[in-house]
């Protein structure tokens, strides 16, 4: 069965908003994390997607780009959450509330 | 087949000096910590502060070499615009290696990799200013804002600075997901990742209409989380109070001024054709960053966070060109962004400056602490004063030029909503006036909490920065052609 080019920008938005509602909505910080992956994945899957459709290689090589931003994030947003669940084991993002006004 | 396609690119080093130059000072502070330990920890900061001067020799060489080079398939290009930001994003980080190097040294936290990460954003923001490509832009944001993050948590061991740095990086990546949506649909509906190319095809029409808009409005509000427009501000407090106070000069300063350039060129190359879509928004954000940044900051009893909100505010004042550009032109919006930010760089990082050299001895940012200080420190307070007053827009301090820039491309081909943006940039203006002046009241007027009258001891780095910062600022205001000149120099393919 030959599936059409829109069921997966369809697909890709779809992860997209369950990331952005996810990250909006929860409160443990590695969930939020998580979602944010999920969004960045979406992208992705858009732009492979549309490069497939027009033929041109140039979003399969953002693709690349991006997972390798993503992975440098990732790296940098664990040492956070691990420096502050070292100090308050169980933290969520409600707890993190000494900064306000 | 794709071997025999391929063409090495033409690759003009000459564009590339400040960028090599940057990457071989933060190398050479990375192995210069990692083989000398605690006996270089002096060392790191000297060398960073070389390196960013030494990145400047070249802007100026290509500046008197004059024309634009354009590399990499239109993807990067050096032109006047470029120039001009890449000397800004240089000062501004050569001032917070100044104003870093004694709160870092006598702080516990680790030195050579605080000017690493220091070095490495401002490589990204380097870039930025070059890039005129989607990729080359993304690629650029994340190098400044990777470590950027880092920075802000860089008091590991305290908890308000984890808390700064989790939720600027949490916002940060979200802002960074939704640009990168808004691109990838664009790129779908264009066929091109190359704003020049972007732009045409936007311009010529044909394009699906809803994609479009929905991509536009994805990107442009993903920026706007980096520059803290409301209602996308709301790290911006908490991360500049929780972050070490050289690295929130930095983040109001250079960080929002990268992201304003990545604006500029997206929003007035590859969207230009689409003011139908981007005006309005820019209005309304420009509308509420002003209003909503400058009454909380009416009730704020701490300094570092009242700077918080006023930079939040200095934006919506950034923002309100690009609400009328369809109207008076692109070249005038660009050189009036550019030439707030050239003001908005001296003063306000000479803001932070002197809070942090009163804080020295306070050890506090609130503003009660700052009582009094007239009878202690009186050099100090008059720098307060014309540092708070030049944000305020008061003249012959340098803010009242940024601001006249402002409201002559408001008002420069009238309509009602030009009008009334400038009505409200006007009414705002009076609100900040308010607050900026609560801080010189306070170091006037007050009484000295404690009766502690002991003299405040400035270091001599930080005494520089003060120093370049209050000169800079008198002599804008007093002779505003240094910037107009080369704000004037800067819209693109000049």
């Amino acid at each position: 069965m030959n599936v059409p080019e829109w069921w997966y920008l369809v697909l890709s938005a779809v992860l997209f908003s369950l990331g952005a509602l996810g990250l909006l909505i929860r409160r443990n910080p590695l969930v939020m994390f998580m979602c944010v992956e999920l969004m960045l994945n979406a992208v992705n899957l858009t732009f492979v997607t549309f490069s497939r459709s027009l033929n041109d290689i140039g979003g399969q090589v953002v693709v690349f780009f991006v997972l390798v931003v993503a992975a440098a994030e990732v790296t940098v947003g664990l040492g956070i959450i691990v420096s502050i669940l070292r100090r308050k084991p169980g933290t969520t993002a409600d707890d993190l509330s000494l900064l306000k006004g | 087949m794709l071997a025999a396609a391929f063409s090495r690119p033409e690759i003009d080093y000459h564009a590339f000096a400040p960028e090599i130059v940057l990457v071989g000072a933060l190398l050479l502070i990375l192995v210069v910590d990692l083989l000398f330990e605690d006996r270089a920890r002096w060392a790191t900061s000297t060398l960073a502060g070389l390196g960013l001067l030494g990145a400047l020799v070249p802007i100026l060489t290509l500046a008197v070499d004059g024309g634009d080079r354009s590399m990499f398939g239109g993807a990067y290009v050096v032109d006047n615009f470029a120039l001009v930001l890449k000397a800004l994003f240089l000062i501004g980080g050569y001032l917070t290696v100044l104003i870093s190097t004694d709160y870092i040294g006598e702080g516990d936290y680790y030195e050579g990799e605080y000017y690493f990460m220091l070095l490495s954003s401002l490589l990204g923001m380097l870039v930025i200013a070059s890039a005129r490509d989607l990729i080359s832009i993304f690629i650029a944001l994340e190098t400044l804002s990777i470590p950027a993050y880092l920075l802000a948590g860089w008091r590991k061991r305290d908890l308000k600075g984890n808390e700064a740095s989790l939720k600027y990086y949490l916002l940060g990546v979200f802002a960074s997901g939704v640009m990168l949506y808004g691109m990838s649909l664009i790129f779908g509906v264009t066929h091109s990742t190359v704003l020049t190319v972007i732009g045409e095809r936007l311009a010529g029409g044909g394009a699906s209409v809803p994609i479009v808009t929905v991509g536009i409005l994805f990107v442009i509000i993903g920026f706007a989380f980096k520059v803290s427009a409301v209602p996308f501000h709301a790290w911006a407090p908490d991360t500049y109070e929780g972050a070490p106070t050289p690295i929130t000069a930095y983040l109001s300063v250079a960080s929002k001024a990268a992201g304003f350039v990545a604006l500029l060129s997206l929003v007035f190359i590859a969207f230009e054709g689409r003011s139908d879509v981007w005006q309005p928004l820019f209005w309304v954000l420009s509308a509420l960053t002003m209003t909503v940044g400058n009454v909380i900051a009416l009730r704020q009893t701490n300094v570092i966070r009242l700077l918080a909100y006023s930079s939040v505010a200095q934006a919506g004042y950034m923002l309100a060109p690009f609400a009328v550009a369809g109207h008076t032109g692109v070249n005038q919006a660009v050189e009036s962004v550019v030439t707030y930010l050239l003001v908005y760089l001296a003063m306000n990082i000479g803001a932070f400056a002197v809070v942090m050299a009163v804080a020295r001895k306070t050890r506090s940012g609130e503003l009660s602490s700052f009582g009094g200080l007239f009878e202690y420190a009186p050099g100090l307070t008059v720098l307060t004063s014309i540092f708070f007053f030049a944000l305020a827009g008061i003249p012959p301090l340098g803010g009242w030029y940024a601001k006249l820039v402002i409201f002559r491309t408001l008002l420069d081909q009238p309509t009602v909503w030009s009008v009334v943006l400038a009505v409200l940039v006007g009414v705002n203006s009076a609100i900040g006036l308010y607050y900026y002046a609560s801080v010189a009241r306070e170091t006037w007027m007050r009484p000295v909490p404690d009766e502690d009258r002991t003299p405040i001891s400035v270091p001599s780095s930080l005494a520089a920065a003060i120093g370049l910062c209050a000169i800079a600022t008198l002599a804008i205001g007093v002779v505003p052609q240094i910037v107009a000149r080369f704000a004037h120099l800067a819209p693109f393919g000049s």
